[in-house]
């Protein structure tokens, strides 16, 4: 396996979160099901990692992973280490994970509507935070609070906090979440799919207070989404994924202008652009495999225009094809 | 046209096959389940072929010479104060008992299924009237109402189902009503109707075999508990009624003779109610289990 | 949410109305009349009227229920027919030994149910889940009255713990209440299972856990408050089941309660007694019913905010 990309030019330090060689599996009763294998990636303090794929290609999974958050009784933790801060979050204890979860490390999630508890106040839940990693009075509490909501451009913030989630609209329960993951300042906060449930106006107002809040606090985000333009606006890195693996990792404005990778490319190109000649958008034909028969070698081998016989016998391992730009095809593999 | 609606009849009913095989595949994947049918089946058969196993006349033949003898080769379950063979009076107690939990369920989901679809398909001043009706009834307490009922028409069999009915079609009118209101909110429900097909045809093809599902979830967790009731308004004497032989009946007869010691008379219809109860119960869980995995724990 | 409470109660008086008028029809069903059923069947035709006139019996249907209404409006419970006696000096002799017994068993069932829930749901698949599961069902199996059979052979008549025939003092209510407790238990045991498992399951609780919340805080705090809404439901349906139960058991126990009392006024067609007694088990049953509405608004804003409207 290579090493990746540890001699990036800002890089004089060690990465915020290294993800190596990650494997998440679910035992079912008939198998052991892999969702994300040999996922390695880099968080730098700072900047925005943007993740990529279509639905089910385990980049939730990889994410919800770096805090052991992934729901149900069945999953495993099989391989890899995610290190943070030089430890490895995989083999916490639970204490020690819920000393990182949501003071170090918070998480934004995609379903606004179902994200935050029914039965209680906004103000209790963001409170909660604060209780649980601080030890500021509920005074203190309670104007933290009202100070976040309004950085996150929440009007009558004081009486929005004796409101409960039902009360409120998508967009504004979103902003809560924002507020709410990023009151303890932490080093890092995950969104997977922040904005994908929202109109397209809304929307835009969240990724403005993100990245507004990102200037003022000097977080990283690791930013999951299957929208190619929310990714080039917030994101100045993207890993692509596909059926659990990494596809390419480059930063942003390397992956649009050079794309290598034949799924890559794919995407790129199914984006409509102003002044398109053509009334049909080029599309990737056929659907995103399921994990219970995932092809063997590289899981795009069965909708890539370019695929070769050694697609279907082994996955390519990862070749730089740039600075600070890898790929994971045969088409580029030096043999 | 008609080709088409052959191809999409046969596929459905494809599909419909395909559910209760997967169902029941689910079903047999649950050991307990299975250990239930298995129970159950046995006491279906029993009461089915009672007269084969032993004569009627055995359970209500009143023999002095053995009152009250514990169990023996000759009367394996022993005998009561009557000298009547307890072996027998089991074997054909089932008959009513099990009536009594099936029959009852069965007369509920029928009559509860029809007002409720009524109900939540049309709506308006008939489906105001019914649930109020049902909200006062529900604010009974069952046993009592139960019991007023039995005595108003007389304690028999077919009266004990009828006030075991009476109480229990309330719920499932409820049940089903919201399960139907549900249903027809559904976009599919629109199709049909946009497509001008008949209210009753929609109610037929469509609604109902999408409801039942939550319909057998509802009623195979009642099947036990309505037995238990039946066999309880026989225990206080307002059931099925001596020489009868039903196992709620057949403990109260317990009552005097436990206290002098004879234990038999108590053991044997108890754990026969019991373990009745419980297959029910088992496959009750099981088959819930597999029509509704969201639900299983 | 005053006027909530206040809105219900005022609902309540149409649904009594609506009991009344059912069991009254039910109880008058019947062929025969109570004339008959006290004096038995070898009483002249003559006596058998003569009692049902002085019972007041003779009166159309109707006019019987409106007059029955307007006694009970006045705080008039009626005389039994049987024995002549006031009913509310027999409510108040009976009604302490049965709320006793009722009460008890609701408390108990409530709080193992809940608990013993919550424990299976935390440790799913667990020894104890899997314990507390295989008893449910196997108790939910047993009928009251033979469980109370049992005990009474067992603590009463082989160890001698328990008195085996109803008194007054603290040792006779155990068995009873034990034996009412047990199916209701299992009752409020298995539902809350689910609706733990359920809610454990939910986004939110995700969220409280990316928060940092223990796994103690999250089952406390986040996950049981969404869980307790249905078993409030069934706790309350419960309570109302004890009021039927209690007939069975103080059957069982030979407890001079409300149960054995309503027993032999159904067998005797005693309608006035029947008819009170309804109306008092009903009532407090609607209470009952209330009080899970006003809990349920309450915990949950949604439907707090949708009531109060």
């Amino acid at each position: 396996m290579s090493e990746k990309k540890t001699d990036m030019p800002a890089a004089g330090q060690e990465p915020l979160l290294r993800v190596s060689h990650l494997r998440v599996s679910f035992q079912t009763d008939k198998a052991l099901l892999c969702a994300v294998e040999d996922v390695s990636f880099d968080v730098r303090k700072g900047e925005t990692l943007g993740i990529v794929g279509e639905s089910g290609c385990g980049k939730s999974i990889s994410c919800m992973s770096i805090l052991k958050l992934v729901q149900g009784e069945n999953v495993r933790y099989e391989n890899g280490a995610v290190l943070f801060e030089g430890e490895d979050t995989l083999s916490m204890t639970d204490k020690q994970l819920q000393k990182i979860r949501g003071r170090k490390i918070s998480m934004i999630f995609q379903e606004p509507m179902t994200a935050l508890n029914p039965l209680y106040t906004i103000g209790d839940q963001m409170g909660e935070v604060l209780k649980l990693h601080t030890k500021l009075s509920k005074k203190e509490i309670w104007d933290r609070c009202c100070e976040m909501l309004e950085k996150v451009r929440i009007p009558n913030s004081r009486e929005i906090m004796l409101r409960y989630p039902f009360n409120l609209s998508g967009g504004m329960r979103q902003r809560v979440m924002i507020a709410m993951a990023l009151l303890t300042n932490p080093e890092l906060v995950i969104a997977d799919e922040p904005t994908t449930a929202l109109d397209v106006t809304i929307q835009a107002q969240v990724l403005d207070v993100m990245k507004d809040l990102q200037k003022e606090y000097g977080c990283s985000y690791i930013f999951i989404t299957h929208d190619l333009g929310v990714i080039s606006e917030m994101a100045d890195r993207v890993v692509v994924m596909y059926g659990g693996r990494v596809c390419e990792c480059a930063a942003t404005d390397t992956l649009f202008e050079h794309p290598y990778h034949p799924y890559t490319r794919g995407l790129i190109a199914s984006r409509p652009y102003r002044g398109m000649k053509t009334d049909r958008l080029p599309v990737i034909p056929g659907n995103v495999p399921s994990l219970n028969n995932k092809p063997a070698g590289c899981p795009f081998h069965t909708r890539c225009p370019d695929a070769m016989d050694c697609c279907r016998e082994a996955f390519p391992e990862e070749t730089a094809v740039g600075e600070g730009h890898t790929v994971a095809c045969w088409k580029y593999a030096k043999k | 046209m008609k080709h088409l609606q052959r191809e999409h009849a046969r596929r459905k009913r494809d599909m419909r096959r395909e559910h209760a095989r997967e169902t029941w595949r689910l079903f047999c994947k649950n050991k307990a389940a299975l250990f239930g049918l298995a129970i159950l089946v046995i006491f279906v058969l029993v009461a089915l072929f009672a007269d084969l196993i032993v004569p009627y006349e055995n359970a209500i033949a009143q023999d002095a010479s053995v009152r009250l003898d514990g169990p023996s080769a000759a009367h394996l379950f022993g005998t009561d104060k009557y000298g009547r063979d307890v072996f027998a009076q089991i074997v054909h107690g089932s008959r009513r008992s099990l009536t009594l939990g099936i029959g009852t369920t069965l007369l509920s989901v029928v009559i509860g299924g029809l007002i409720g679809a009524l109900c939540g398909f049309y709506g308006g001043k008939l489906d105001a009237i019914v649930m109020r009706i049902c909200d006062i009834v529900m604010c009974i307490p069952a046993l009592l109402f139960a019991l007023a009922v039995v005595a108003a028409l007389g304690a028999d069999m077919i009266n004990l189902i009828i006030a075991i009915t009476i109480i229990s079609v309330p719920s499932y009118i409820r049940v089903i009503r919201s399960v139907i209101l549900s249903i027809v909110e559904q976009d599919y429900i629109y199709a049909a109707r946009l497509c001008g097909t008949s209210n009753w045809k929609i109610i037929l093809h469509h609604v109902l075999p999408n409801a039942m599902g939550p319909i057998i979830v509802q009623a195979s967790m009642n099947v036990a508990s309505m037995m238990l009731t039946a066999a309880g308004l026989s225990f206080i004497g307002m059931g099925v009624q001596q020489p009868t032989p039903e196992w709620g009946a057949m403990l109260n007869e317990a009552r005097d003779s436990m206290l002098d010691g004879h234990l038999h008379l108590l053991l044997f219809p108890g754990v026969a109610i019991a373990l009745s109860a419980l297959s029910l119960n088992l496959v009750g869980d099981g088959l819930r289990d597999a029509l509704d995995p969201r639900l299983k724990s | 949410m005053l006027k909530y409470i206040c809105k219900r109660l005022l609902l309540m008086i149409p649904t009594l109305l609506g009991i009344i008028f059912i069991v009254f029809t039910v109880m008058n069903l019947t062929p025969g009349s109570p004339g008959r059923t006290i004096l038995g069947t070898t009483a002249t035709q003559e006596q058998v009227d003569q009692l049902n006139h002085e019972l007041g019996y003779d009166r159309p249907f109707l006019v019987r229920f409106l007059d029955y209404c307007g006694d009970l409006l006045q705080g008039d419970m009626g005389t039994s027919y049987r024995t002549r006696a006031d009913f509310t000096t027999e409510l108040k002799g009976r009604m302490p030994t049965t709320l006793k017994l009722g009460i008890a068993s609701f408390v108990l069932s409530s709080i193992l149910g809940i608990s013993l829930g919550i424990l299976s749901a935390v440790k799913q698949y667990s020894f104890a889940d899997t314990f507390c599961s295989t008893t449910a069902i196997l108790f939910a199996s047993i009928p009251g009255f033979f469980l109370g059979m049992v005990l009474i052979y067992v603590f009463g008549l082989q160890l001698g713990w328990f008195p085996t025939f109803g008194g007054t003092d603290f040792k006779s209510y155990v068995l009873p209440v034990i034996t009412l407790t047990l199916s209701n238990t299992v009752i409020v045991q298995r539902l809350t299972r689910t609706t733990m498992l359920e809610a454990v399951r939910q986004d939110y609780i995700r969220t409280a856990k990316a928060k940092g919340c223990s796994k103690s805080r999250i089952t406390w705090k986040h996950a049981l408050k969404n869980a307790i809404l249905p078993v409030i439901t069934v706790m309350g349906i419960n309570a109302g089941s004890v009021m039927g139960g209690a007939v069975i058991c103080e059957t069982v126990f030979s407890l001079p309660g409300m149960g054995t009392y309503i027993l032999t006024a159904i067998r005797s067609k005693d309608i006035p007694v029947v008819m009170s007694s309804t109306v008092v088990l009903s009532l407090i049953f609607c209470v009952i019913m209330i009080l899970v509405d006003v809990l349920y608004a309450v915990i949950d804003p949604r439907i707090r905010e949708r009531v109060t409207r």
